[in-house]
């Protein structure tokens, strides 16, 4: 795999749109080419190539190609979005929608990311190496398809509104998350291995969340099952299982039905 | 103002009868003229393309409060699709519901000169002659809602025709205007009380009228005021299988009535969007549904009063919005996404629902099948026009594929090959026996003169005939050296955006590319009746008992609202 290397070399005055910055985008072509792609400051349009040094080589094609970025970037929007295949890796902080709308690839950030990251994300592994703000995995706004398929993992803790219109994939915050989790979802899986604030799985119609540690307020609408024993991403013990959300509609195919479904772990 | 030759074209126009002849089309003042008539024309080079009138819509939803909820609701429709601004055009955006300026840009590169903006609730006239005023370029007219209107139900159900049509006349001049729209009639009303009306005999509650009386009413008031449009249906029970009997049913309603216009319009019913009232079975699976394209169509043909427009749909994801409350309730608990609904005190109400026809669904496709069979099954393509209902069965700037559906067999059997159900809905639909493609000059007579003199308009749209406006669009297709059958991925490309549109005798679209923001006009009814003391009374009375706005603080005035009117005057006092 060619790897391809930024590195920051003027800071943004204001929040910078780097939507290229991509393997998709990058395969193929020259350092020139890398660096006259566009990256936006509000209205106005710049150059990758005035914000960054950019060194190596790409590969032919995205799966080929591993950017590492460099640099403190927490005013960098877009990292890896939409992107299908290939290796992004940033060595710093991350604004907003990392990773969204991925179809595939690796993206890891190795500190914190803003709002937004792996918005919409349809397949890949996007590992966050520190905390993320709010709407990880979520639907972008107005939109009913929230994350479809792939991996989120986050080793500190998330915001809120994580796994918003959820449908697919798999969320893992080491941590703890702020309110809302898995709202209205209709798929996928939460795993939580801290604490949980409150409304956890509100309007939830499909899916399965885990919480390890506790939640302070529990959604009225989940009604306790049974107790069960399960391995959950290495971790062995026995779940409380709820399921809910019973004021939403609960779908049923081939006789039967479908239930949101909560575990609480012993 | 200008002069414009446009030479060496390939012209089919059937007001002139040039059926894809090489002509010359000359335009001076705004109009049309013979060419000995041109001093110092600039000359537009149309050879080996294509050459129309201006196109003429008759139904689409693209300015007023549905609208814009559909855009406030759906901010995902603007997701990745955005154009900045140029030197020309405004900043769009939007999809399915597109910003004023992208739908005028959208109707400009497709061609056309007049759209009418399909169901403006009167209460919100205001709102959607704004967004007429900020939709440049073309002319449009908007059709206020009467079906379910308190006063309408009062005087019907006594048949009080005069009164309903002073009423009317009095409505056009408030809202500017254009004609009669009626949309599940009784049925919205009823929604109010949590019913509807889904045939033509169930009643109204309270109000103790049946849908029957006031379509029959509203007609008898339209011929009544002579208005150039006639009245303009979507009628009970929309998108339910086996719905084609009660279409059938309310379509009957209108025999034994004649125009009565100076416009030359011949027929008094306009059903809209015939597709979603043209289901036969009982359910929307492959084995339940089946099209009833056929039987609808057997009787528009048997009949010369009647109009429709088809109401294609283009399996896309769009935004579903009408003045049918109590179907869009029913939509958004079939699909189960968000809803937006209004109620609009005396007069109407709204829904608004994102919807996906699926390629690869059943009943998608057979929707499809349907909307394309009652153009294929049309004999008098002057009486079909072709529609999306946009942005109902599918955006605006679908209309070319439509339009390449109908000119190309080969276009609807590859479809029918791709999508995953189509052989189910060759069986369940007649799609597959009918091998008629349309000609261009069949798609001049549904896209542009036919729509023109339904809508009374006739003296001046849909035709390249003398003293016509001067609207005239051309097309990089090349009908001798290109096959409307074969190469229909280029004849969307070509139809969608053209290579030369005047309008009103200004060039707007330059090798593809808009211009000029043109001069825009608002097209409303004045309709002059006898005064009547009984329902100005009425009216007083409604409006200090009921509206939530005074008489005064209601009507549309036309300096501060409307943009360039238009006013087409009637005489109905004899």
């Amino acid at each position: 795999m060619a790897t391809i290397t930024l590195t920051v070399s003027k800071e943004p005055k204001l929040y910078l749109e780097a939507d290229n910055i991509t393997p998709d985008v990058f395969a193929g072509k020259s350092l020139d080419e890398l660096r006259a792609l566009h990256v936006f400051m509000g209205k106005d349009q710049f150059t990758l190539g005035d914000y960054f040094t950019i060194e190596g080589a790409t590969g032919d094609v995205a799966a080929d190609t591993k950017i590492v970025v460099n640099g403190d970037t927490t005013k960098v929007k877009y990292f890896g979005m939409k992107m299908s295949a290939g290796e992004v890796v940033v060595n710093s902080n991350v604004d907003m929608y990392a990773g969204a709308w991925m179809t595939g690839g690796k993206i890891t950030v190795n500190g914190d990311a803003d709002s937004f990251t792996g918005l919409a994300m349809k397949g890949g592994e996007l590992n966050i190496n520190g905390n993320v703000r709010d709407y990880l995995g979520a639907a972008y706004r107005g939109d009913w398809r929230g994350m479809m398929g792939g991996t989120i993992r986050v080793s500190g803790n998330a915001g809120s509104d994580i796994g918003q219109f959820m449908r697919g994939g798999t969320i893992i915050v080491e941590g703890n998350t702020d309110v809302h989790v898995g709202t209205h979802g209709e798929g996928g899986t939460i795993i939580i291995k801290g604490d949980a604030k409150s409304r956890v799985g509100g309007q939830m119609v499909k899916g399965e969340i885990y919480v390890f540690g506790d939640i302070e307020v529990m959604m009225p609408g989940f009604q306790y099952r049974n107790d069960v024993d399960l391995e959950i991403d290495g971790v062995s013990g026995k779940f409380a299982l709820y399921e809910g959300d019973m004021g939403e509609r609960h779908p049923t195919r081939k006789g039967v039905t479908t239930y949101g479904q909560l575990y609480m772990k012993y | 103002m200008a002069e414009y030759l446009i030479k060496n074209g390939f012209v089919f126009d059937p007001i002139t009868g040039i059926n894809g002849d090489k002509a010359d089309i000359a335009i001076k003042g705004g109009k049309i003229v013979s060419s000995s008539e041109l001093t110092k024309a600039t000359e537009i080079d149309a050879s080996g393309m294509t050459v129309m009138a201006g196109g003429v819509d008759v139904h689409a939803h693209v300015a007023g409060p549905k609208v814009n909820v559909g855009r406030n609701f759906r901010p995902e429709d603007k997701l990745f699709g955005a154009t900045p601004k140029s030197k020309f055009e405004r900043m769009g955006a939007g999809f399915s519901v597109p910003t004023t300026f992208r739908t005028a840009y959208i109707y400009a590169k497709m061609g056309y000169g007049f759209g009418i903006e399909a169901a403006m609730p009167p209460l919100y006239a205001r709102h959607t002659h704004e967004e007429m005023r900020d939709t440049p370029i073309i002319d449009q007219g908007a059709l206020p809602v009467f079906g379910n209107n308190w006063f309408v139900l009062e005087y019907l159900k006594n048949h009080e025709i005069e009164n309903t049509a002073a009423y009317i006349a009095w409505l056009l001049r408030m809202t500017k205007g254009f004609g009669i729209k009626n949309v599940n009639p009784g049925g919205t009303e009823a929604w109010a009380w949590g019913m509807n009306c889904v045939e033509i005999t169930d009643k109204v509650p309270y109000f103790d009228i049946s849908p029957a009386q006031i379509v029959k009413g509203l007609i008898e008031a339209n011929e009544y005021l002579r208005l150039p449009h006639c009245m303009h249906i979507h009628g009970n029970k929309l998108g339910e299988p086996g719905n084609y009997e009660t279409t059938i049913d309310t379509l009957k309603l209108a025999e034994g009535i004649k125009a009565n216009n100076d416009f030359g319009r011949e027929q008094v019913l306009h059903n809209t969007h015939l597709q979603f009232h043209s289901y036969g079975g009982e359910n929307y699976s492959s084995k339940g549904f089946r099209s009833a394209s056929k039987e609808v169509m057997k009787y528009v043909n048997s009949v010369d009063n009647i109009t429709f427009d088809t109401g294609i749909v283009t399996l896309d994801e769009t935004t579903t919005m009408t003045a049918d409350g109590p179907f869009e309730h029913h939509l958004s608990h079939m699909n189960n996404l968000k809803w937006a609904n209004t109620d609009v005190e005396l007069e109407t109400a709204a829904g608004v629902v994102p919807f996906i026809y699926g390629k690869n669904t059943f009943i998608a496709v057979a929707q499809w099948a349907v909307g394309i069979e009652l153009a294929l099954l049309c004999n008098d393509a002057m009486r079909c026009h072709i529609t999306t209902d946009a942005p109902n069965a599918g955006p605006l700037f679908r209309y070319p594929r439509v339009w390449s559906w109908l000119l190309s067999a080969k276009a609807r059997d590859d479809l029918l090959a791709d999508a995953k159900y189509g052989e189910k809905v060759r069986n369940a639909c007649y799609i597959g026996e009918l091998d008629r493609e349309y000609t261009l000059m069949d798609l001049a007579k549904s896209t542009r003169a036919g729509p023109a003199k339904a809508l009374g308009l006739s003296h001046m749209f849909g035709g390249l005939a003398n003293g016509l406006e001067g609207d005239v669009v051309v097309y990089p297709f090349n009908p001798e050296t290109q096959s409307l059958s074969n190469d229909y991925m280029d004849v969307e490309k070509a139809f969608s955006n053209c290579k030369y549109m005047v309008k009103g005798g200004e060039l707007i679209v330059k090798d593809g590319e808009i211009i000029s923001n043109g001069n825009k006009r608002t097209f409303w009814v004045n309709a002059k009746t006898n005064e009547n003391k009984d329902v100005a009374h009425d009216i007083t009375e409604k409006f200090k008992r009921y509206y939530t706005v005074t008489e005064n603080n209601y009507e549309v005035n036309e300096k501060h609202f409307v943009a360039n009117p238009y006013v087409i005057e009637v005489d109905a006092t004899q």
